[in-house]
Order: structure tokens, then sequence, then C-alpha cells
């Protein structure tokens, strides 16, 4: 407990610093802070990919991670729902925290874990089966066998996905039919039939059309006094459109992470700045 | 004479239609030759029979409940044998000395003769184990035959199995055999199945390596462990010590129209259900 403390501490202190106030008003006590990374360090063989990282998540706010390619910004998302360890190579210093406890403790229960911390994929897809057996999956993995609940779990997550009404009538045809922006809702939808805690986004709209990019934008919008939403993105609009917190990643450093208007408005950093504003990445 | 690009086109194009009439007119001419010499002699009372004097009269009904009882064991052991190796190999190790040993092993069991399967079979399971000429002894022979073919196979279609859908499944917290269980496997289940309809034509049309195991009894098999002639043996023996080759022909022909049918069969069977899922 002590620990998380300064965890708190240092964090609002690197917000401050970043953008020059403390942040009361979205970030209202200490509890609500779902994930905590404290000098997070990855590495894949010798390579380091993200270099002592030190951000907090809370619940109930989008947090928008941006950032050239090769920047570490997939690394830092799949770290925290310990993706990552399906790359032989991944090794890490440093420490997350999700609601206080070490994520890379060996007592935990990885599988659990990631039911709570969700993520969407850039490219949708969809398991080689009907819509209903995708948004399921999850929650008959994790041994739920009514199938009257199932049925009541795939509901709920395709209508907060905006996707119910598209789908009800044909819940037992391919996933693979579905269209682009569909399938990517679907995805959303079958992360959130598990009714995460956390939810995160590795550039869900990259391959999709406005309309279906602001369909997930909307859901987004909708989802977000549930969850924590972690959104890393390519398109800097998006995240001035989408988030309420934004972090600029650079070859695997956090450069400045702070309210989406300030950060948009008056970047602290000439990097920044230079990012936002177009002039490299 | 100088060969405009589009000549050398055509030309082409007719070798190539050439070599592929040939190849399908020798399979047809093979087919047709012994259906004209065997079919004939087909009947229902050939097939529900019991062979009489040593094969020239009556039936081949024995065999057939032979093969299908060595066919079967063998394809019952392998499968599950090969499947859950491939599935070791693939998901469950890293790429490494130990896989690539065992691959080149099992590439080495694929290229053995079936013969010396049969030799093996003989001193191993029949002498050793005390098995005797046996279908057991025989179907575990061929078992070790077609273990290469299954996991070869099985191999390819769980690699084809896109590494995305491992991440999803792992992402929606499942655990590492529920994705083995619920994705891949599910995915690259017709891969599977067509490297174990092969082995099954393997098996039944298999000579060498039921002779020095199985034996060749002509009476009906009761058990496992009695000994029984297959169609291919019975259709050997019969041409080879020049017993009946009508009786040889309309083994022969039985023997095709069974393999033709499990392809067939396996080959709708699939269609429907890729059609079903994809």
């Amino acid at each position: 407990m002590q620990n998380n403390a300064n965890n708190v501490h240092s964090d609002k202190q690197m917000l401050q610093n970043s953008s020059g106030i403390i942040e009361r008003d979205i970030f209202p006590s200490a509890d609500s802070q779902k994930i905590v990374v404290d000098k997070f360090s990855a590495y894949y063989g010798q390579k380091e990919i993200l270099k002592k990282i030190e951000l907090s998540i809370f619940s109930g706010e989008r947090l928008a991670i941006i950032g050239p390619a090769n920047s570490g910004k997939s690394t830092f998302l799949r770290s925290l729902n310990r993706l990552n360890d399906l790359n032989h190579q991944f090794s890490y210093t440093g420490r997350i925290t999700f609601d206080g406890k070490d994520i890379y403790d060996e007592n935990v229960d990885v599988p659990s874990l990631r039911r709570r911390i969700g993520m969407v994929y850039a490219l949708p897809v969809p398991l080689p089966c009907s819509i209903y057996d995708n948004v399921a999956y999850g929650p008959s993995v994790s041994g739920i066998k009514s199938r009257r609940r199932l049925d009541e779990l795939v509901e709920l997550g395709l209508k907060k996905a905006f996707l119910w009404d598209e789908v009800r009538d044909r819940l037992n045809q391919p996933a693979m039919n579905l269209s682009g922006g569909q399938q990517q809702r679907m995805c959303l939808a079958r992360v959130l039939a598990l009714d995460p805690e956390v939810l995160l986004l590795d550039e869900p709209c990259s391959g999709l059309d406005p309309i279906s990019t602001a369909k997930i934008e909307d859901a987004l919008l909708e989802l977000k006094s549930r969850y924590a939403i972690v959104l890393v993105t390519n398109n800097t609009k998006q995240a001035a459109r989408a988030s309420d917190r934004t972090a600029f990643f650079l070859m695997g450093q956090l450069i400045e992470a702070g309210r989406t208007d300030e950060l948009f408005t008056k970047p602290t950093d000439k990097r920044t700045e230079d990012y936002i504003t177009g002039h490299f990445g | 004479m100088k060969i405009t690009p589009a000549t050398s086109q055509r030309l082409v194009v007719a070798v190539l239609w050439l070599i592929a009439a040939i190849t399908l007119f020798i399979l047809l001419f093979i087919i047709a030759y012994i259906f004209v010499h065997g079919l004939g002699n087909v009947t229902c009372s050939f097939i529900l029979e019991s062979p009489r004097r040593m094969g020239r009269q009556g039936g081949i009904l024995p065999m057939i409940v032979g093969t299908v009882y060595v066919a079967a064991l063998a394809v019952l052991i392998a499968a599950p044998v090969g499947v859950l190796t491939t599935i070791f190999l693939t998901e469950y190790t890293r790429e490494g000395k130990l896989t690539s040993f065992i691959r080149f092993g099992a590439d080495c069991l694929a290229g053995i003769p079936s013969i010396i399967f049969g030799l093996f079979g003989f001193v191993f399971f029949v002498i050793v184990l005390g098995m005797g000429f046996s279908i057991i002894s025989g179907a575990l022979t061929l078992a070790l035959m077609v273990l290469p073919t299954i996991i070869r196979t099985s191999e390819e279609a769980i690699r084809a199995v896109p590494q995305a859908y491992r991440e999803v499944s792992y992402g929606l917290g499942s655990t590492q055999w529920q994705m083995v269980t619920r994705v891949v496997l599910k995915s690259a289940l017709p891969g599977i199945c067509t490297g174990i309809v092969l082995s099954i034509g393997r098996c039944v049309s298999e000579t060498a390596a039921v002779m020095l195991t199985a034996g060749s009894a002509l009476r009906m098999p009761c058990s496992p462990f009695e000994s029984s002639r297959t169609l291919s043996l019975h259709f050997y023996i019969l041409a080879r010590e020049g017993i009946s080759m009508e009786n040889a022909y309309a083994t022969a022909s039985l023997l095709i129209l069974a393999i033709l049918g499990i392809n067939v069969i396996a080959y709708l069977l699939m269609r429907r259900f890729v059609a079903k899922v994809t």
C-alpha cells in the first residue's frame, strides 16, 4: 500500500511537470488508479524496446498513446496484459501493478488477468466460427457453460459494441461474412462480453473507413464510464478526438503525458510539438 | 526459324496438357483394366461368402473384415499418437535440436520400405512380444508405418493456422490447451483429416508389412489376436501362386472401389466442414 501511494505521488508529479497542473478534476482519488507502470523496461533479446516507462492508467479515463512507428506503443500495450509472454525473446525490468498487485508475479493467474484487461488488435481477427461463437468464446473458456448465461453475455457484448442490431438475426453465420468495420466491432464485443476492467486497443481503426471509425469511437465514448481505456493510435486527430489524456512515446521513451486538450495545444516538449504538428512521424 | 514468345507459350501449354493427359490416362487405364477383368466376378455371394478351396471358389468376406479390422485399428492407434506428437512439436516446444531431431526421425521413418516395417513387426510384435501372427501385430506395424504421414500432414495443417488466432485466444483468457483444442485443432481439422484419410488408404493397400505380421489365415477373424489375411495380401497370394486370376482381379476391383470410396467420402465430408466454418 505504501508503495502504491508513492506511485501515485510520482505520477502526479510527472503530470505536474509536464502540463503544469495537478489534474484533480479527472483523477479524483488514488483509488481510481487502475494500472501503475513503474520504471518498466521491455527487451526483445538484447534490444531495449521500452525505456523506464512511468505511467498510470485511471479507471473511467480514455488514455491515448501516440507516437511514430517503432516507438514501443504496441509493446507497452502488450506488456499490460502479458501478451508479450508469447514471445520467447521478451524480458523486462521494473514493475506493473494492477489494482495494487504485481501482474508479473509468478502466482498471477494469467488467463484471468487477460480477461480483466481485454485487448482489441489492429486488424480484426474473427475466429473461424459463427458470430455467436466468437463473442461467446471468452466467457466459454472462462468456464461458463449455461447456454442462457452465454446468450445474455453475447447480447450484452454486441449491444455495447453497437453491433447487436446489425447482426441479431444472423448470429449463427460465419463471422468472416461481416464487413471489416463490423468485424472490428465484433472483436470489441468479444472482449466486452468478458466485462473487463481495462480495455486495450491497438490501433483499432487503422484498417477501417471513416464511418466505421466513428462507430468505434462512439462505442468508446459510451464505454469510458465503466472501463479504463487505453487507445494506441497512429492518428493524432483520433487521439485528440477520442481521449481524455494523451501520452507521447518516442523511441521507447515516454516523452510526455497530460490532458489531451493541453498536450495538443501547448505541449511542453519540442519533440511532442514536432510530432503533433506533423514535422516527423 | 525463330520462336516467338506467343509460340513458346502455346507450345508449353500443349506440352503441359499432354503430360497431364498421359498421367490421367495411365491411371484410368489401370483402373479400367482391373475393372474389366474383375468387376464381372464381383457378385453378392463373392462379397458375402467365405473362400473355398484356398480361394479358387467362394468369396472374400473374411478378408474384407480382416482389412477393415487391421486398417481401423492401425489408424485408431496412429492418429491420436501422431496428432498429439504434432501438437507437442508445434505448440508446446520451441524450435530447437529436439524438434528437428524428432522431425528428422519422422522423415526417415517415412522413407523406409514397408517390407522393413514388416520385418520389424515380425521380430518385435510377433516374436519378442509374443503377439503371434495377428491383427493387432499387423495394426501396430501399420500404425508405425503411417505415423510419419500423419505427423507431417498434421504439422503442415497446424502451422498454417494463423498466429493471430492464437493471440486472440490468449487475449480472451484461454489457457494453452483451450487454445489448442478450440482454435488450432478446429482450424487445422481439414488438413489433419486429409493425412488420416491418406493413411487409411495406405493401410488398406499395404501388402508386405501385413504379410509378415498379420499372417495369411483364411478363416473369419473373431478377435484382434487372431491372424487374418487382408484384401491386398489375398490378391497377391491368388495371383502369385496362380490360384485364381479371376478372383484376384475381382479382389483388386473391390480394393480400388473401397479406396475410391474412402477418398470421395472424406472429400465430401471435408468440403461440408469447410463450408460450415468459413
